[in-house]
């Protein structure tokens, strides 16, 4: 009959929060990209040749194709690990997409942004509705939608697996997009690598290439920094939102 | 029939449930008793294999509720607080179309003598929107037991009905119970659980606090217990 | 086999319960009538040029009112938690998933069968393609269509806002399958000397058809699960 004496403790533990080596990697990859950033400057404006028709404006084109990338690679991500969530049911792979989404749609915001000033430039119009543009426009509301997923009430795991059946979905429709809206129309785009028959302009020349890929991977290390932030971000939001259940439930008692 | 081990459930941060171990035998009629949010709906529903439980093994008949869920499912009949039923659809559809997912046979007749047996034949062909509360929760409870289920799950099912629905009820679980039924109920009327049950659990902060089985159906005792469990009274 | 009986008893029970209320089926084709109006209003029927944008207006008409009915047919299955007991009943959720979609593709079908020749009728359009071709291409149009729409229509049917929240999810996933049968259909209507083209897209069609269905088989226990 001494039941309805035993009480649980409640106790809160140790706090954590001194993990030494995780903000280590977070400072590595903080200079990582402060150092690749400022080489790309360098290889953008300096070591590169000014194109002939389009002069500086032509510059803006790396900072055009390695948000793309960055962009497709990051939509790549949230797939990976909306898969591994789906499998594990681990928070931590759902935050991994998650952020990576987050991070997705901002590059495609630049992407989207830096496109029309390219066009303005090389085809003397704004937009043109042409297949790699289009594909980008449809990723970002494809995006967009995912992140509506996410904005859902409702308990964090029916979101996250909800998000993580879109996260798999929207990615395999954007190659066929692409597929699609190429077919349905080719102009104007130049080929960057390798040669298109169908398409004309081509080419690139060689110190653009070495500042292009310069920049991708200034960018792809900017994109680890941000996606590392983001989950330590997200992490931290979770154990407040633990700590505070923990402090509700001793308050309970 | 039903092997319930260290079975825990958790929302978001909360823990709804923390650690249930119950075990009911074949034919046994339970009632679990429980302040609101102590976690009996919840633990109805992981059985009922609607929600699906954090940590813990569930055992229904020998099989692995995880695994042979689909075997499970046919010999479980689930009655929540809302009827399941299709608004514009009569009785008789309703009970036809679920029949029918389950695999009765002969289910139109089936379907009739339930609607008899509750007492609606009457309305047979009427649309359950017209229907009252109480009229809806008999076709209700109709419904989940359509398939003859071995385990029936019910949660507050005496909740706005008026005696006579009641006691069509009991009599329906009550005649169950004859065929070797087993029953799981959730209720707070501890009149009508001292009256049907013959085992007691009370759930509370998603454990369980006490497993008592009663005789006579003394309400005396069951209120008693209940108080001492819930209220801190002793 | 159960599967398949499950899915057809569901999708006979949508279909029957249709019949009784008529509630989708009568907005469905009202909405598509009134989307050819102002279409009418758009584009001046008595123009020549007007033809050009017929097979756009056959899409825009089965997008529209097919959005109507995918989005009912989750939300319907939450008034008195019916979806629970579909739940609790022994029929997988893949099952669940076919016979909304049987349902939801019988009724857009019935949709087309009505509005597409009103259409025609309306807008003084001469047949001169090959008909045969052109039901194959609607046929595999709506059903692509459906079927990732039935899958997310279950998906958002989770928000409260699922009305709002379809349209959003749908349009981007689906935009391989309108391009597609926006371009078949035009060519099979206008102009059969690129037959070849159109061959083209239908097996683009299909292949997204084929694709998106059995990802939605396989993704639809996720989504079900509570």
């Amino acid at each position: 009959m001494s039941m309805n004496l035993e009480r649980e403790k409640a106790v809160l533990p140790p706090s954590q929060m001194t993990d030494t080596k995780r903000v280590s990697i977070g400072k590595v990859l903080f200079g990582a990209t402060i150092i690749s950033m400022l080489t790309a400057l360098y290889f953008i404006f300096i070591f590169a040749n000014e194109e002939k028709t389009m002069r500086a404006a032509q510059k803006i084109f790396y900072y055009h194709v390695s948000s793309a990338w960055l962009a497709f690679l990051a939509f790549f991500v949230t797939f990976f690990f909306s898969i591994l969530f789906l499998i594990k049911r681990k928070r931590i792979y759902d935050t991994y997409a998650y952020v990576s989404a987050e991070i997705g749609v901002v590059f495609t915001i630049i992407v989207l942004t830096t496109g029309p000033i390219w066009a303005r430039s090389a085809w003397n119009t704004w937009w043109v509705w042409e297949p790699r543009l289009i594909t980008t426009l449809i990723l970002f509301f494809i995006y967009i939608a995912y992140i509506m997923i996410r904005q859902m009430d409702g308990v964090w795991d029916k979101k996250a697996r909800l998000a993580a059946v879109f996260g798999i979905i929207g990615f395999a429709d954007v190659p066929i997009v692409f597929f699609a809206i190429r077919w349905w129309q080719t102009k104007f785009h130049p080929i960057v690598f390798g040669d298109g028959p169908s398409q004309k302009g081509g080419g690139i020349e060689d110190t653009m290439l070495v500042a292009l890929l310069v920049t991708i991977t200034a960018f792809t290390i900017l994109y680890s920094y941000l996606l590392h932030k983001g989950v330590s971000f997200e992490k931290m939001k979770i154990t407040v939102e633990q700590y505070k259940e923990r402090l509700r439930e001793s308050l309970d008692k | 029939m039903i092997e319930i081990k260290k079975l825990t459930k958790q929302a978001d941060n909360k823990l709804i449930l923390r650690g249930v171990d119950l075990s009911i035998h074949k034919g046994e009629t339970v009632g679990i008793l429980g302040p609101n949010g102590a976690g009996k709906s919840t633990l109805l529903k992981v059985l009922a294999s609607l929600i699906k439980p954090t940590s813990g093994m569930i055992k229904i008949n020998g099989l692995d509720l995880k695994k042979d869920s689909l075997e499970i499912k046919k010999i479980l009949g689930y009655l929540p607080h809302s009827s399941l039923l299709y608004d514009h659809y009569s009785p008789l559809e309703n009970l036809v179309f679920f029949g029918n997912i389950y695999g009765v046979k002969n289910v139109e007749q089936k379907a009739a003598e339930l609607v008899k047996e509750v007492g609606l034949s009457f309305f047979l062909n009427e649309p359950v929107k017209n229907f009252s509360r109480g009229m809806i929760q008999r076709i209700a409870i109709a419904r989940a037991i359509i398939h003859e289920p071995e385990v029936l799950l019910l949660d507050e099912p005496h909740t706005g009905l008026d005696q006579g629905a009641i006691a069509i009820l009991n009599n329906v679980i009550l005649s169950m119970k004859e065929k070797g039924t087993t029953t799981l109920m959730v209720t707070h009327d501890f009149k009508q659980a001292a009256e049907i049950c013959d085992r007691i659990v009370i759930v509370k902060n998603g454990k369980i606090v006490d497993d008592f089985r009663i005789e006579n159906s003394s309400l005396g005792y069951v209120s008693q217990k209940y108080e001492l469990q819930v209220e801190g009274v002793s | 086999m159960n599967l398949f009986r499950t899915a057809f008893l569901l999708a006979q029970k949508d279909l029957y319960s249709e019949l009784k209320t008529k509630q989708i089926l009568v907005t469905q084709i009202i909405f598509a009538g009134l989307v050819i109006v102002v279409f009418s209003f758009a584009f001046d029927p008595a123009n020549n040029t007007t033809k050009a944008v017929i097979p756009g207006i056959i899409w825009v008409i089965i997008v529209f009112s097919g959005i109507l009915g995918l989005n009912r047919s989750f939300i319907s299955e939450q008034r008195n938690d019916t979806m629970q007991g579909l739940l609790v009943a022994p029929m997988e959720a893949a099952s669940i998933y076919l016979g909304k979609f049987l349902a939801n593709f019988a009724m857009i079908l019935v949709v087309e069968i009505v509005s597409v020749p009103f259409l025609f009728l309306l807008f003084d359009f001469k047949f001169l393609g090959s008909f045969p071709y052109f039901l194959l291409v609607i046929f595999l149009g709506s059903f692509g269509f459906i079927a990732i729409g039935t899958f997310l229509a279950a998906l958002a049917a989770n928000s409260k806002s699922s009305e709002m929240l379809l349209p959003l999810l749908l349009f981007p996933i689906t935009t391989p399958i309108l391009i597609g049968v926006v371009q078949a259909t035009k060519i099979i209507l206008t102009n059969m000397d690129q037959f070849s083209s159109a061959l083209a897209w239908i097996q683009l069609v299909t292949a997204y058809d084929v694709i998106f269905f059995v990802v939605c088989f396989l993704l639809i226990d996720y989504v079900l699960e509570v």
